[in-house]
């Protein structure tokens, strides 16, 4: 039974759908008579809509409607939530214009729906949509955050004035200022941290249904957190109630983020089926996809770390304006907040850090999670800090970070920023990246790259992160509009099967493999006998979905404390059967045991008598063998790790190629290191990505010049390396498993560390800076405007 | 609207399209075999690769109408008789899939891959031909050690 536990690397359950194209996408399914939804979607970046004429549209061939946002309004659909709310500087809370489903009056941003075209067939839908005459009124633009607030910027909402979404602080400003100024060395950067367009490769899609009969409504919808979608759309959208709606995600293409927010068309499609009674379907377009999915990152940023005479940080002091596009996304203000500037304490005991963010309306595609969110920012701006002032000292960066390491007897941790990190060694991670990436062999072969013209370069990054969101009191402090806990059933079925329901979503995470392992482990049940059911909510009770690294600490949590209940349950009935008391009864490896007898009843042989009643104290208990909890984490997770970048840079051209890539992670115990390694793998591709070659280009009139594969460059795979990953235990103790997050840490560490490896290549060329993604232009211009005289030539 | 027969996984299908219909759009709207996937529209993402006449072709990139009378393999048509095939056995052993909707076209580039170059592949090969299929889950490590388990287990 355990050798498909906890633990083990078993090989996923959910492979073979997949491998024989037996996946069930969104796209994929059908219903008969479904009718196909195409937007019409606005092709300028900010203009009044004078008339939306959609008369030569209705009377194309098999065009059943065409809704507007006069419809919209006239059925008194919601505005679009947003599910977290800041607080300014001032006390004051956050500007929070509305997002109509359909545009009303103006549009804001490249690919705003206006119109939705609904047709017998896609094609149909596609060939009216053209047909829908819209006039309009162009008004001034303005993409970049840091013009937005601007005196003259174009105004985007009466109720955000000045574009500004929020201006928020967190930290000691006071201190950190004084702190600054008594520094023997003060280290600063300018940082763009780019906008990313997330790219999960199934695009967004979506089919609703309604029962005129009954008034269920159904969405199938590619989401990563089906019952917040429900409770989202239908509570403050739709008004459809949460007994009348159900949510399912069928299998779901990737996310990274970009699949939680309640978007416009979902409801739309809601609607439309209601409206119709029959069933609508939809799936974006790739093109759509660049246009409408929620953006990421798109900071701008100003740094500093102080450092005492023996490199010891003093403090760190930080101001970023963040672009969150042209209406509020459902975590849009979240990310460059709470995710953001309280990971600004990194692995290292700065004391005294203040951080200010200005969040901004632009006419932009919104941003919101994208792998990491935020996180990923606040550990670039940290690591090149770090980095950097290591060059300038002339240290050796693993000793500069050695040197202001939280030390492995401090957990748990309180930062100035905040959080309570739960345990950690960060030096035994780093010890473990510099044996494993052979750094004492670097100066060798940067040498021997020397003697071919190549520049060697290697760069390092120790990164952190809070995972498991969240202990709900603390969210609801912060100002979430939501508790963040999760939920799991655990059913014994009559002959001794288990189906496990939860709350959390694979996208691509593979829970079924490691859910069964869990209670596999737990239960002592084999491995085979369990089955995991997620992503509906006609199933699972309730759940708050999957980002944030949280399926396994807070969703797998559940799920233990679902089995917990089982067993103090089994125990009463063993007791029963085995005529001995509650409390002389012990359960190990699926039997319960009257202590220090032979006298044992397996939890199968449970489980039927829960069932079959026959001899059972019913008087005392219930029948049946099938457990519910929710759990609430006390605290957040930290998982860190050490990561080790070695690139060669052709002076000539500016090519860069990854040679090593090492990444060390701590995501506390382990249940599945296959899969844990495979997140990992997948995340550094993704950072990788965004230090050297992705970037959303807006140009000045709001178009997005990187608006198709063709434009953006996602990393194909002779861009990236194979990873060396290696993995430290230390288990967390907020949780019943011991575990961390994993899903993140990729991207968030290895950013910061193919920069630094690029910098470190080029310190001969006399280059201090590059901004992402490091592409063979930038490189080599860097290279010709460098200090060093041979690129003076 | 025309009629078009071809043979799809070894079995006669034919469906009466409009002249613009893809073959990715045939296979997937007309006939159900909805294994094949549509990532993008521009023909960079390689999810619905299939092998048509035994070459791998991207079949977004081909009207259903040019592939009259053509032989047709599908992700749904690599297993045989209810086993694997050896590079699907080798995506599920190594890992080499998260959310699975690149993996159709990962596998049908694949084998192709073997078919042209071989059994012995090594991973500078694998990722230069990989240059047309688009992964964001898995960073290609796990793909590229799959397929050069896949190839071998081809032999």
């Amino acid at each position: 039974m355990t050798e498909k536990g906890i633990g083990a690397a078993v090989l996923r359950r959910e492979d073979r759908r997949f491998v024989t194209g037996k996946g069930q996408y969104v796209d994929d399914l059908n219903r008969a008579g479904q009718a196909h939804a195409c937007f019409v979607r606005s092709a300028q970046a900010h203009a009044e809509i004078r008339k939306v004429d959609v008369s030569r549209a209705k009377s194309a061939p098999g065009v059943i409607t065409v809704l507007t946002g006069e419809d919209v309004a006239a059925d008194k659909l919601g505005s679009l939530p947003c599910g977290w709310g800041i607080t300014n500087k001032d006390g004051t809370a956050m500007a929070e214009p509305g997002w109509p489903v359909l545009a009303q009056g103006r549009v804001r941003y490249v690919g705003e729906a206006i119109a939705m075209v609904i047709a017998t067939t896609r094609q149909g839908a596609r060939d009216a949509a053209e047909l829908v005459e819209v006039d309009t009124s162009p008004l001034p633009v303005v993409v970049q955050a840091t013009d937005a607030g601007k005196k003259g910027a174009p105004q985007l909402h009466e109720a955000a004035a000045n574009n500004q979404c929020f201006d928020w602080e967190i930290g000691d400003r006071a201190a950190t200022d004084a702190a600054i100024k008594a520094s023997a060395k003060v280290v600063s950067l300018d940082i763009v941290n780019q906008r990313l367009v997330p790219n999960a490769m199934e695009p967004r899609a979506a089919l609703a249904e309604f029962d005129t009969n009954s008034g269920l409504l159904t969405l199938h919808c590619a989401c990563q957190a089906p019952h917040a979608m429900r409770l989202l759309l239908g509570a403050f959208v739709l008004n459809q109630a949460e007994h009348k709606f159900r949510v399912v995600a069928p299998d779901v293409g990737g996310g990274f983020g970009s699949k939680i927010p309640p978007y416009a068309e979902y409801a739309a499609l809601c609607w439309a089926a209601r409206r119709l009674g029959q069933p609508v379907k939809w799936t974006s377009s790739r093109s759509e996809a660049f246009l409408t999915d929620a953006h990421g990152r798109d900071h701008v940023t100003r740094a500093e770390l102080g450092l005492d005479k023996d490199g010891r940080f003093t403090a760190l002091r930080v101001s970023t304006v963040a672009n969150l596009g042209a209406y509020l996304s459902a975590f849009g203000p979240l990310i460059p907040t709470y995710l953001y500037a309280t990971l600004f304490a990194g692995q290292y005991t700065t004391p005294a850090i203040h951080a200010e963010v200005r969040a901004m309306f632009t006419n932009t595609t919104p941003v919101d999670a994208y792998r990491g969110a935020g996180r990923p920012e606040a550990t670039y701006m940290l690591e090149r800090l770090v980095e950097t002032a290591a060059r300038e000292l002339g240290m050796d960066p693993a000793e500069l970070r050695r040197r202001n390491f939280v030390a492995a007897d401090a957990f748990p941790y309180q930062t100035p920023v905040a959080l309570l990190y739960d345990s950690g060694d960060y030096a035994g991670a780093l010890d473990k990246a510099l044996e494993l990436a052979d750094v004492k062999g670097f100066a060798k072969r940067r040498a021997e790259a020397a003697k071919r013209g190549m520049a060697r370069g290697i760069g390092y990054s120790t990164p952190i992160e809070a995972t498991g969101a969240a202990p709900s009191a603390i969210a609801g402090q912060l100002g979430a509009r939501a508790g963040l806990y999760e939920s799991a059933e655990v059913r014994f079925n009559p002959t001794g099967s288990v189906t496990v329901f939860s709350g959390s979503h694979s996208h691509g995470q593979g829970h079924a493999t490691t859910f069964a392992q869990i209670v596999a482990s737990t239960l002592g049940v084999p491995y085979e006998n369990v089955e995991v059911v997620e992503g509906d909510t006609a199933r699972t009770q309730f759940g708050m979905g999957t980002y944030g690294s949280r399926s396994t600490s807070v969703g797998g949590s559940a799920i233990v404390k679902a089995c917990d209940k089982i067993i103090a349950k089994g125990k009463k009935i063993a007791a029963h059967l085995l005529e001995a008391s509650e409390g002389d009864i012990e359960f190990e490896n699926g039997n319960f045991t009257v202590s220090g007898t032979d006298r044992t009843k397996n939890i199968a042989e449970i489980a039927f008598a829960a069932y079959v009643p026959h001899n059972y104290p019913l008087e005392t208990l219930e029948p049946g063998l099938n457990e519910q909890a929710f759990f609430d984490p006390a605290n957040f997770n930290f998982p860190y790790g050490a990561y080790i970048c070695e690139v060669e840079v052709d002076p000539e051209t500016g090519f860069t190629r990854i040679e090593r890539f090492t990444a060390i992670d701590d995501v506390g115990n382990v249940i599945n290191p296959l899969i844990v390694h495979g997140q990992v793998q997948g995340g550094v591709a993704q950072g990788i990505g965004q230090a050297m070659f992705e970037q959303g280009v807006y140009d000045e009139s709001g178009q997005l010049l990187t608006g198709s594969l063709m434009d953006y460059c996602l990393p194909r795979a002779d861009d990236v390396p194979s990873i060396d990953s290696g993995l430290t235990v230390t288990p967390c103790p907020f949780n019943p498993l011991g575990v961390k997050g994993c899903g993140e840490m990729g991207t968030i560490g290895s950013t910061p560390a193919v920069i630094n490896a690029i910098l470190d290549a080029l310190k001969d060329y006399g280059v201090s800076d590059i901004q992402m993604p490091a592409t063979p232009l930038r490189v080599w211009q860097a290279i010709r405007n460098g200090s060093a005289p041979q690129a003076a030539e | 609207m025309p009629t078009v027969s071809m043979t799809v996984n070894g079995k006669e299908v034919s469906a009466e399209v409009e002249t613009r219909t893809l073959l990715v759009q045939f296979l997937r709207d007309h006939i159900g075999l909805t294994g094949t996937h549509v990532g993008c529209d521009t023909s960079q993402c390689g999810a619905c690769v299939v092998h048509v006449d035994g070459k791998a072709l991207k079949s977004c990139t081909r009207l259903a109408v040019q592939c009259e009378g053509a032989s047709v393999t599908t992700i749904e048509g690599l297993a045989a008789n209810g086993a694997l095939h050896p590079m699907q056995q080798a995506f599920h052993e190594n890992h080499g899939l998260q959310c699975g909707f690149c993996t159709p076209g990962m596998i049908m580039s694949a084998v192709d891959m073997v078919e042209r170059l071989g059994n012995k592949l090594d991973e500078k090969t694998i990722r230069q031909e990989l240059e047309g299929n688009i992964c964001r889950c898995t960073g290609y490590h796990n793909i590229v050690k799959s397929i050069a388990a896949g190839a071998e287990a081809m032999k």
